[in-house]
């Protein structure tokens, strides 16, 4: 991407950012709320417009291009589904809405252990429950780039890590990933770089290990504290 | 050519100038006939000049007698007492603006009767002038005018008395039965429909009463004007539709009695203007725009046991204060209840609504009907009467119609 | 694409416990009336009020509150290759078609169920389920319209509410402001004009023709009477009609289209 800007209003939210990000390559977006993580993913997913600059995908627009969204796969930080479907209905649908040619690769409906979750509907499904139907209908297609957003959060510790499993399986297959979380063994565990925003800017884009040199801290988020004071001092 | 004037030579003999079956001109049998002879006129069309009876006697039509005017002229004209007219068929009078020229004219008559004949395309049918104890019954009259001011009226009748006015069927004319300074006459049992004015109408005419019509599509109903002591009972007034079309118009009227009639379906069915000491009772009021539109004018008018269903508005006025009184009728708006079951309501029923005054004062309101503003409005007007008439109430409603 | 997103959605809505309420409560009303009344004027005089308030009410509010709750989930759709115009068609037909049907379900239903219906009565049920309809389009519309405008729910249920009050009782406040100190023009006219703004104004002035012209008398009714029985009037009435129809869709689509999410 490329000097994104985007404001609400008088609020500005993304001061121009510009970030590549290579295949096969993991990174955590993160920062203090506030500081634009959503709104970059939004951008990403052409789901907010930025006032300026471009996002490309594969060398494809992200806006207005349903080309580019089928190379996403995307895992929302609150899955919501309509109360009445069930996950086999979703999956279904989203079969007929990416019209591809290959068969759906389901394996995580029994790595996420969903079996007869999947036939029933929503309204009676825990959060967790939905988190995983969400996480099989972002990875059904392999896709080239996944965008998730806090993957993990409500997810129990073995679906948890289950998921993480997948995700290092999907990395080593080539597949980018953008991932924000707020627990920080996650993105310690999968992300092999970091981008740290405040106010709409890059604060720091480095790997694990610069970011490590750079506050002397080992574990990431004294590493991001450590960040944090420096910006406020 | 030569052909189209035999055409026209044999139509204008098959029309019947040249073809009196036998005996001659009707006129010139009544100058033969003596007082109180029946004249006999066998059937065949008859077209002469006015034929004036001068002499009592009776006049009768075999099936199939038909007076035809070529419109310039009056067909019949009776001046003496006594005298029958009776099964002919009558046509051909134009209309004029110089005269009220009438198929048949009574001048200065008594003790006539006109019965069962049947009119078409005439401009007045029957014309009374100073006739009295007459009798117009069972006769058909029909017409087909266009407008208000070129048509004639069925029936008229001019400083007449004593008029029985009965069973006739009367169509498309301006007026259907027209009485002006007629008194102590009787209308029964007539259906008059269609007439681009009145069903019937009454000027300047006491003491009569009519009863068992049926006055429906006319374009203004019923009007009854400067009378005094009219009854009028059993009518139906039904669809008198259009703007200032009444099913019953009452104005400068006193000490009459307006009983056990049907309004059915009237743009307004009843409209009382400058009318005192009348009793309206018994009627009901079904399915029209206004059931009653009560003007300040009207004093001391008594409305009971009257049944108001399906009205738009039942009783609308246009004024706060009001010198008529509203006893034990049925309301179908009445929202009251009847806690001791005596038949009738606890609370008053109040039948004029804010919407209703509105209206009055400003037509175009009626726009908003049936909006929730105007529901919103007259609940709250209801609770505390503003432009309303507080003393226009039915104290005792009645819980169910009056039988 | 469209059709697969529209029959989910209705797929969902059958399975769902709002569409039974929102049939079920139109049945009891037309049921009770019917018990009370038969299939009476009267009943069907009731029913306009009913339908005048409760369906643009029902309409905006719930047309609102749904897109508030499908929100994460209309997100997620938008992530997929699904142009947002298509979304946009299939999230309104899912609301609005399976509205449309329970409503004219739960009026019809019983009048069909109960008979002794005059060809003139099916006439102006038919006339009343139609504007219903139309109504509920319209206000399932506006609903997008304000959902889609305001990020917040609290204030986007309020705003719904808000313009609910603004057609149903403001408006007409309004006119009669107006009517009461223009009253001594000849307004009839131009008020007819600016009923038209106003589409639950305009279906309550089109059943009153259907059902009440005994009322409009004068010189008021003679011009409303002439307006909406002429081909013009008819004309001019439908087109009012579609346009609301359209031009809120139109409008929600624009917003739609430009909306961050």
């Amino acid at each position: 991407m490329e000097n994104v800007r985007k404001s609400f209003g008088d609020n500005q939210v993304l001061a121009g950012i510009d970030l590549q990000f290579q295949r096969g390559e993991t990174t955590a977006i993160v920062g203090p709320n506030g500081a634009g993580k959503s709104t970059l993913i939004k951008c990403l997913l052409g789901l907010v417009r930025p006032d300026h600059g471009r996002l490309l995908i594969g060398g494809l627009n992200a806006q207005h291009n349903a080309a580019a969204r089928r190379l996403v796969g995307y895992m929302p930080q609150h899955a919501e589904f309509p109360g009445g479907m069930t996950g086999r209905d979703m999956i279904r649908l989203v079969e007929e809405l990416r019209q591809e040619d290959r068969a759906p690769d389901l394996s995580l409906v029994r790595t996420l252990g969903l079996g007869a979750d999947l036939e029933q509907p929503f309204r009676t499904l825990s959060g967790g429950t939905r988190q995983k139907v969400s996480a099989v209908l972002a990875s059904m297609f392999a896709p080239h780039v996944y965008v998730l957003d806090e993957p993990t959060a409500g997810l129990d510790p073995v679906a948890g890590a289950a998921l993480k499993d997948h995700m290092a399986a999907e990395r080593e297959r080539g597949a980018t990933t953008l991932l924000t979380s707020h627990v920080m063994a996650d993105l310690e565990e999968l992300a092999d770089r970091v981008v740290f925003l405040l106010d709409g800017r890059i604060r720091f884009d480095g790997t694990m290990n610069e970011l490590r040199e750079l506050t002397g801290r080992e574990r990431l988020e004294r590493a991001i504290a450590t960040l944090l004071e420096g910006d406020a001092a | 050519m030569f052909m189209l004037l035999v055409i026209m030579w044999s139509l204008e003999a098959w029309s019947g100038q040249a073809a009196p079956p036998t005996g001659g001109p009707i006129a010139d049998r009544i100058a033969a006939a003596a007082p109180h002879d029946t004249v006999r006129v066998e059937a065949g069309t008859w077209t002469e000049p006015t034929i004036v009876i001068d002499r009592p006697l009776t006049l009768l039509g075999e099936p199939g007698a038909h007076i035809l005017g070529t419109g310039g002229y009056e067909l019949l004209v009776i001046e003496a007492d006594s005298v029958t007219v009776s099964g002919f068929t009558f046509s051909g009078v134009d209309r004029t603006f110089m005269e009220d020229r009438a198929a048949i004219r009574l001048q200065d008559a008594a003790a006539c009767r006109v019965t069962d004949n049947t009119f078409r395309d005439v401009f007045f049918g029957i014309y009374m002038a100073r006739a009295a104890d007459c009798h117009i019954e069972n006769n058909t009259l029909q017409a087909q005018i266009t407008s208000e001011t070129t048509g004639g009226n069925a029936i008229h009748a001019w400083y007449s008395k004593r008029l029985t006015v009965a069973g006739n069927q009367i169509d498309g004319f301006r007026d259907g039965i027209y009485l002006e300074f007629t008194d102590d006459s009787r209308v029964t049992g007539n259906t008059s429909t269609n007439n681009l004015r009145y069903g019937l109408h009454f000027m300047f005419a006491d003491r009569n009463a009519y009863a068992d019509n049926v006055f429906s599509d006319n374009r203004a109903g019923v009007a009854v004007m400067y009378a005094d002591g009219i009854t009028m009972q059993r009518n139906v007034f039904r669809r008198a539709w259009g703007a200032s079309s009444y099913g019953l118009l009452l104005k400068e009227i006193r000490r009459g009695e307006v009983m056990d009639n049907t309004f059915d379906g009237n743009s307004v069915a009843l409209l009382v203007e400058s009318t005192d000491h009348m009793v309206f009772g018994g009627n009901t009021f079904a399915e029209n725009g206004w059931g009653i539109k009560l003007m300040a004018s009207a004093i001391g008018n008594v409305f009971s046991d009257n049944t108001f269903r399906g009205n738009t508005f039942d009783v609308s006025t246009n004024s706060r204060t009001l010198d008529s009184s509203f006893e034990g009728n049925f309301w179908d708006t009445y929202e009251g209840y009847d806690l001791d079951r005596d038949g009738r309501g606890d609370v008053a029923h109040r039948p004029v609504t804010l919407f209703s005054v509105l209206v009055e004062r400003h037509e175009p309101v009626m726009y908003l009907h049936r909006s929730l503003l105007v529901d919103l409005l007259n609940v709250a007007e209801r609770m505390l009467p503003v432009l309303t008439p507080t003393d226009l109430a039915d104290p005792q409603p009645r819980m169910r119609p009056p039988l | 694409m469209m059709t697969t997103l529209v029959r989910f959605h209705i797929k969902n809505a059958l399975r769902s416990r709002w569409l039974v309420a929102h049939f079920v409560l139109y049945l009891l009303i037309t049921e009770g009336l019917l018990l009370a009344s038969g299939a009476s004027d009267k009943t069907l005089l009731s029913l306009i009020n009913v339908v005048l308030l409760l369906v643009p009410l029902v309409g905006l509010v719930f047309g609102t509150i749904h897109q508030y709750n499908g929100r994460e989930f209309t997100e997620l759709l938008l992530t997929q290759p699904v142009r947002r115009s298509v979304l946009f068609g299939s999230l309104m037909a899912g609301v609005a078609l399976p509205l449309v049907a329970s409503f004219a379900l739960g009026v019809f239903l019983p009048f069909a169920w109960h008979g002794g219906v005059t060809w003139y009565q099916g006439v102006r049920i038919g006339t009343l389920i139609g504007l219903g309809s139309v109504l509920t389009t319209t206000s399932v519309a506006a609903a997008f319209m304000v959902s889609t405008g305001q990020a917040d729910r609290v204030r986007g249920i309020g705003t719904a509410l808000g313009l609910w009050l603004i057609y149903a009782v403001l408006f007409d406040g309004a006119v009669l402001l107006m009517v009461t100190t223009l009253g001594q023009w000849p307004i009839e006219k131009a008020l007819l004009g600016v009923m038209l703004l106003n589409p639950v104004d305009l279906s309550r002035l089109i059943l009153l023709q259907v059902f009440d012209a005994a009322a409009m008398m004068g010189y008021t009714g003679a011009v409303f009477t002439r307006f909406f029985t002429s081909a013009t009037g008819y004309l001019v009435a439908g087109a009012a009609l579609v346009t609301w129809m359209v031009l809120p869709i139109l409008a929600a689509r624009h917003r739609f289209l430009r909306q961050d999410f």
